[in-house]
This record gives C-alpha cells, sequence and structure tokens, in this order.
C-alpha cells in the first residue's frame, strides 16, 4: 500500500546531502580527522622511540670508551647531549627530564675490560615511561657485547664473552624494522572511521529529534527505510573520502606499503562502515538528544580502540577482554587491513573476520529496526 | 456524508505517571473549522499529535478520514496536513528547498509546478533562496501553513497556526480557510484568540486532558450559563471591592470599564445593582463573552 519509494529516499538523499554541505564545520572535521589523527599517530606518537637524551659522565676517557660511545650513537636509540662533569650534576639532568639515560663510565673502565675484570658500566634510566626506555635498554646490552668484542682481539681475544649455548636471532617479519607505523597507520582507518561514522549517524537523527524537525518527518508518508537509508548513504561516501585521504597518506607520506589489492581493501571497508553505521543508527534510536548521541559514541569507542589490538597487541591481553575484543567491529577489521596492506592477504584469508563483521551488521540492524520509533512516544 | 472525518471515542494518553488526556471524545464533520480550546498544558497538541499517528493512545479508539487511528496512521499521515505548533520545518534548507521535499514526500506529479505556485501564493518567490531558519516568527508561520497545504489534504491539523502572525495576515489567513472549508477540507485548528474561536463552526474545551464543553459558540455560552454586567466609568477601588461579594465570580478590567461576570445571576444582579448605586455609576447587563466562559469553566474544575 505505502511501498518503498525511490522518489522519497532521492528525497531524503538530497535533504541530506544540502544539510551536510552548509555543514561546513561537520564536513570540514570529517576530512580533516584523520588527517590529524594521522599525523598524531604518525609522526608523534612512537612505541619504539629513538635518539633519546642520554648524558654520559666519563671519568677517563680512552678509545673503548669513546668505541663504547659511538657505537651507542649508532645504534640510533641515543643521542648524547651532555657530559656533565659530576655525577650529581647528570643526575640533575635525569631529574629534570632532559635526558632519559645517565651513563657512568667508572674510572679503571678501559684498564679493567683489557684484564677481564669484567668492569660495570652503571645506566640510570628514567622509567617513569617504561616504553620509552624498554627497547633502549634492551639495545644497550646487546651494542656492550658487540662493541667491546673488537676490543678484545689478539691475545685478548680469550676474554670476550663466551656466547650462549643457544644463538638467540629475532627475525621481524612483515616490518623487519619494526616501524611502529606501519602497524598503526593502517590501523588509523579502523580508528578514524568508527569514530567519525558512529557519531555522525547518532547525530544525524538525534539532530532531528532536537530541533523538533522529527515531528515534521514522521507527519509525513516516509516509510523508516527510507528515512534510514537516505541518511546513511551521504555517509558512506563520507567514509571513502576519510579511506582514500588515509590510504593516501599512508602510501605516500608514511611509506606503508601497499602489496595487498586495494579493490579487496574497499570492498572489506564497505562491510565495516555498514556495521558502524548500524551501530551509530541503533544508538541514534536510543539517544534523546545529541549530547546523548555523543556519550554512546564515546561508551563505544573507548573499548573499541584499547581491545582490538589498537593500542595494545591482541594476543598479550586477558581472555575475557579477547573475548569483548572478538565482539567488537573495530578487531576484526584491523586484521583485514592489516592483513591486505602489509602481508597481501586474498579474500580467503580475510573472509575469517569478514563474516564476523556481516553478523555483527545483521544483529545490529535487527535491534535498531525493532527500536525505530514511527512515533513520537 | 455521513460519516465524520473525525470520529473518536476515550482517547487517553499518559506520560508516566501523568494523565495528559482523560478520555477525549471528538466528532468533526466534514468541511467544518472545529475550533480546539484550553489553557497552557492541557492537552491539545498530545491529542492532535494522536490524531495524525504521531503518538500511539493508551486506550481508545476511532477513525480519521475513515481511517483506524491505531492501525492505519500511514493513511491518514497521505491525507492529513499537520502544522506543528513549533516550527518543524528545516531551518539550514532554503525556502524552496524545504517545499520540494515536502513535495516529493509525498509524492506529488509535478513537484516543481507546485512548488512554483505555492511560492507565488505566499508572494516568497523572490526569497526562495533564503534559508527558513532567516525567515521571520510570521513568515515561518506562514510557510508551514503553505507546506502542509502542498499535497491538497483532506483534513488540516493545526496547532496554534497565527501565533506571532500580524493582524492582516491573520485574518487573510482565516478567509483561506474559509474558502478551502467551503470547498469540502475540514480543519481542527487549535487556539488561544477568542476572536478566531468565535469564526470557528464548532469548539471543544479541554482542560487538564478532559472535554468540558463542546458545541457552537453560542451553545458553549449557554450551557456555561454565565451572566456578565458592564460598569462604566468604574472607580479604581471597584475591582477589589466587587471581587467578594455574593454572585461574583470574575471581575475583568477593560480599560476604564469593568466586565463582572457569575454563573447565578440574580446574586449577581442584586450586587451588581447594590455596588451601582452606593457608588452612583452605570451598570447594564451585557452578553458574556467566550473569553469569560472558557474562564468560567476553568475555575469551576479547579487545580488537578
Ligand atoms: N513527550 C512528552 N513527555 C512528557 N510529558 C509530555 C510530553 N508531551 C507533552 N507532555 C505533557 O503533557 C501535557 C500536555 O501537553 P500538550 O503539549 O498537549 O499541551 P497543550 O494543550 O498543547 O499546551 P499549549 O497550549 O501550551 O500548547 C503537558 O503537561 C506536558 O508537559
Ligand atoms: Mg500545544
Amino acid at each position: 500500500m505505502n511501498a518503498f519509494s525511490w522518489r522519497r529516499l532521492w528525497a531524503v538523499l538530497a535533504k541530506e546531502f544540502i544539510q551536510m554541505r552548509r555543514d561546513r564545520l561537520t564536513f570540514a572535521m570529517m576530512v580533516g580527522i584523520p588527517i590529524v589523527q594521522l599525523c598524531l599517530f604518525g609522526f608523534a606518537i612512537n612505541t619504539d622511540p629513538k635518539h633519546l637524551p642520554t648524558a654520559v659522565v666519563v671519568a677517563e676517557a680512552d678509545e673503548h670508551v669513546r668505541r663504547l660511545l659511538s657505537a651507542m650513537e649508532e645504534s640510533d636509540y641515543f643521542r648524547i647531549i651532555a657530559a656533565p662533569a659530576s655525577v650529581e650534576q647528570g643526575q640533575a639532568l635525569l631529574s629534570a627530564g632532559e635526558v632519559l639515560f645517565l651513563v657512568r663510565v667508572p674510572p679503571d673502565f678501559g684498564r679493567e675490560l683489557v684484564r677481564g675484570a669484567r668492569p660495570a658500566l652503571l645506566v640510570e634510566v628514567d622509567a617513569t615511561d617504561p616504553v620509552a626506555s624498554g627497547n633502549a635498554v634492551a639495545a644497550l646490552s646487546n651494542l656492550l657485547d658487540q662493541s667491546l668484542a673488537t676490543d678484545l682481539d689478539g691475545p685478548l681475544v680469550g676474554l670476550a664473552a663466551r656466547p650462549g649455548p643457544v644463538e638467540l636471532r629475532i627475525q621481524r617479519r612483515y616490518n623487519p624494522e619494526g616501524i611502529t607505523q606501519f602497524n598503526i597507520v593502517p590501523g588509523l582507518m579502523g580508528v578514524v572511521l568508527t569514530m567519525t561514522l558512529i557519531m555522525m549517524t547518532g547525530l544525524a537523527i538525534a539532530r532531528e529529534r532536537e530541533r523538533g524537525t522529527m515531528e515534521n518527518l514522521l507527519a509525513m508518508p516516509v516509510r523508516p527505510l527510507e528515512i534510514m537509508v537516505g541518511k546513511l548513504v551521504p555517509y558512506i561516501l563520507v567514509a571513502y573520502v576519510q579511506v582514500t585521504v588515509i590510504l593516501a597518506v599512508s602510501r605516500f607520506v608514511f611509506d606503508v606499503p601497499v602489496i595487498g589489492s586495494v579493490l579487496l581493501l574497499l570492498g572489506c571497508v564497505l562491510v565495516f562502515v555498514i556495521a558502524n553505521l548500524s551501530v551509530g543508527l541503533l544508538f541514534s534510536t536510543l539517544a534523546r538528544n545529541q549530547m546523548q548521541a555523543m556519550q554512546m559514541t564515546f561508551f563505544f569507542f573507548l573499548p573499541s580502540i584499547l581491545l582490538s589490538g589498537f593500542m595494545f597487541p591482541f594476543r598479550g591481553m586477558p581472555g575475557w577482554a579477547q573475548a569483548i575484543g572478538e565482539l567488537l567491529p573495530l578487531t576484526h577489521f584491523l586484521r583485514i587491513v592489516r592483513g591486505i596492506l602489509l602481508k597481501a592477504h586474498g579474500l580467503a584469508d580475510v573472509w575469517p573476520n569478514v563474516w564476523p563483521l556481516l553478523l555483527f551488521t545483521l544483529v545490529v540492524i535487527a535491534l535498531g529496526a525493532k527500536r525505530f520509533r514511527r512515533t513520537l512516544d | 456524508m455521513s460519516v465524520p472525518v473525525i470520529a473518536v471515542q476515550g482517547l487517553c494518553k499518559s506520560f508516566g505517571s501523568q494523565r495528559v488526556v482523560d478520555g477525549l471524545d471528538l466528532t468533526v464533520e466534514r468541511g467544518r473549522i472545529y475550533g480546539f480550546l484550553g489553557p497552557n498544558g492541557s492537552g491539545k497538541t498530545t491529542s492532535i499529535r494522536m490524531l495524525c499517528g504521531l503518538l500511539t493512545p493508551d486506550a481508545g479508539s476511532g477513525t480519521c478520514l475513515g481511517f483506524d487511528v491505531l492501525t492505519e496512521s500511514a493513511a491518514i499521515k497521505r491525507r492529513v496536513g499537520y502544522m506543528t505548533q513549533r516550527f518543524s520545518w528545516w531551518e539550514d534548507l532554503s525556502i524552496e528547498e524545504n517545499l520540494r521535499f515536502a513535495a516529493r514526500m509525498h509524492d506529488l506529479r509535478e513537484p516543481r509546478r507546485v512548488v512554483d505556485q505555492t511560492l507565488e501564493r505566499l508572494g516568497l518567490s523572490s526569497r526562495r533562496r533564503q534559508l527558513a531558519g532567516t525567515l521571520s516568527g510570521g513568515w515561518k508561520q506562514r510557510l508551514a501553513l503553505a507546506a502542509c497545504l502542498m499535497h491538497q489534504p483532506e483534513l488540516l491539523l493545526l496547532d496554534e497556526p497565527t501565533a506571532g502572525v500580524d493582524p492582516k495576515a491573520r485574518r487573510d489567513f482565516w478567509s483561506e480557510i474559509h474558502a478551502l472549508a467551503r470547498e469540502g477540507l475540514t480543519v481542527l485548528v487549535s487556539t488561544h484568540y477568542m476572536d478566531e474561536a468565535e469564526r470557528c463552526h464548532r469548539l471543544a474545551y479541554i482542560a487538564y486532558g478532559k472535554l468540558l464543553a463542546e458545541g457552537t459558540p453560542a451553545e458553549i455560552l449557554q450551557t456555561v450559563g454565565l451572566s456578565t454586567w458592564i460598569i462604566e466609568a468604574a472607580p479604581a477601588s471597584a475591582a477589589a471591592e466587587l471581587k467578594d461579594r455574593p454572585g461574583v465570580e470574575q471581575v475583568v478590567p477593560f480599560g476604564l470599564r469593568l466586565h463582572v461576570s457569575g454563573a447565578d445571576a440574580e446574586t449577581l444582579a442584586a450586587s451588581v445593582s447594590a455596588y451601582a448605586e452606593h457608588h452612583g455609576v452605570v451598570a447594564a447587563r451585557a452578553e458574556s463573552s467566550l473569553e469569560d466562559a472558557f474562564i468560567a469553566l476553568m475555575r469551576g474544575r479547579g487545580s488537578p
């Protein structure tokens, strides 16, 4: 009787596009958010920081010490910015946060090394942020063995530390240099889409309710499906603009390799986008105003960002956290994106993460359709 | 037509524990202009929303244009023009875009022509690209009315359509409503203006969700049975002095005149004549106004 009408759908679409165009600030945000986040995570935030400021207190400089120091700088982890005369001065720098490491080379270091007396090299570390210093400390013990081993040749060769029974060789795969951006930048695509899409759709309907235009819309002979589809389609386009921006910046600014199929990626993006839009729609049926829609978005966003494997390694989380993570679309999307971009995954490889997204969408849309009020009750 | 356009019985609606509409019966014949009156918060807007399917009644039944108000709201929405009390068109769309949206929503055959005609009739052709949000209050009302007439509805539900509209535009509006009613359009209009109430064919007066009086303006005056006296050139102290006399229920100053009314005609006559004689002023019997009648109705009910 009152069948689905393409003309009405088109009318809703046209209205949404006009409103989106007039709302310049929101539109700028939608393109701006991915760029800002990319810059923040790509340039500013680094879980494997290098060139950390270091102070060195050397009691007696000789060739061994000089070799040690230059090896430290060559490792890229340390940047020696000060050589205070006393330990107290060095500790003051450490306390002020101007340096993260204070390396103290005791007197007789070189001589005891040659004698094989295992001299102590004391390194004081500002461990307030363990992430910042962890890798550098690990690198330091490695580099001590290597750089000083060359000093102990000829008649001294017997003094070189005996290698352990097993030689440990760490091989970093997919990201051989362990560049964090390769992991984070593709992940950001999922994070940005989750945040902006859920928020935008949540707001789009809550706004109608808040401004009183919902009463007018519901008094018209329009079907809920026409309203929902009409409101969602514009955001699918927005999502693709965001994805394009992120992919371009990843490729050309951060040199993230794109070795998988971009087409497959864009297809998976559609599945993920619809999953998020349906969450936004569900929230908008629950929210009475825009403020509530925002709050619900953040309620969903927080676990998404913390438990999806974006912030912390997924397999390092306790079982219950992993179980929650498996329910979130972002978790699966991160695996898909990283799989396609870094591991050249094909459809068969990503499918185990695509069907959970489809299932999630189905459930959420069913809930949303049930909650969607045709009335003002 | 024998079937009334609106025929509902026992409509009830509560928000939380508050009963907002309580057993409303309403019958409106085709081609009538039906006034819907009542104090603020009496449930007028809520009743209108139930009629067009925007709110689901808790109890009651009935039909609107022959369709069941509970189950056939889709069919009702296509044949009804509803003008909301609060401006509910999109302020970030232009006048033309709003009208075009409404035209497409109703699947009109020639949306462009209808929109152009409507703009022409409103005299807004030159301002068609102006954003609706930048219109003055009165013009917003006029735009809203024009928009809900575009699809040629059989029933108009108007919720305080002339609030904030200037007298000339209000008169034009009522002339148009009467012209449309002559062609068979039925109108249910809520208002707080007494001059508008007098221009309706029939009235319903509700307070605290209950229907208190129903009928033509003359019938309502008769049911309330109020008698009114006018005292000319009354001294300033007159209102205070008259208020507590037996039979006096309302004392309302109109400039230098004082309208004194009460339900008990004889006691009132005695009180007023005594006062007039004592102060040497002229008092005369007058017809009660609708306003006096409604205020009397409200006082009779007391607070909920
Ligand atoms: N959605 C709602 N939730 C809770 N209470 C509501 C809601 N809508 C209306 N009410 C309450 O119902 C009562 C009647 O409201 P309604 O808007 O129907 O009155 P009205 O007669 O239109 O008043 P006015 O002349 O001021 O427009 C009011 O007390 C109002 O607070
Ligand atoms: Mg009202």
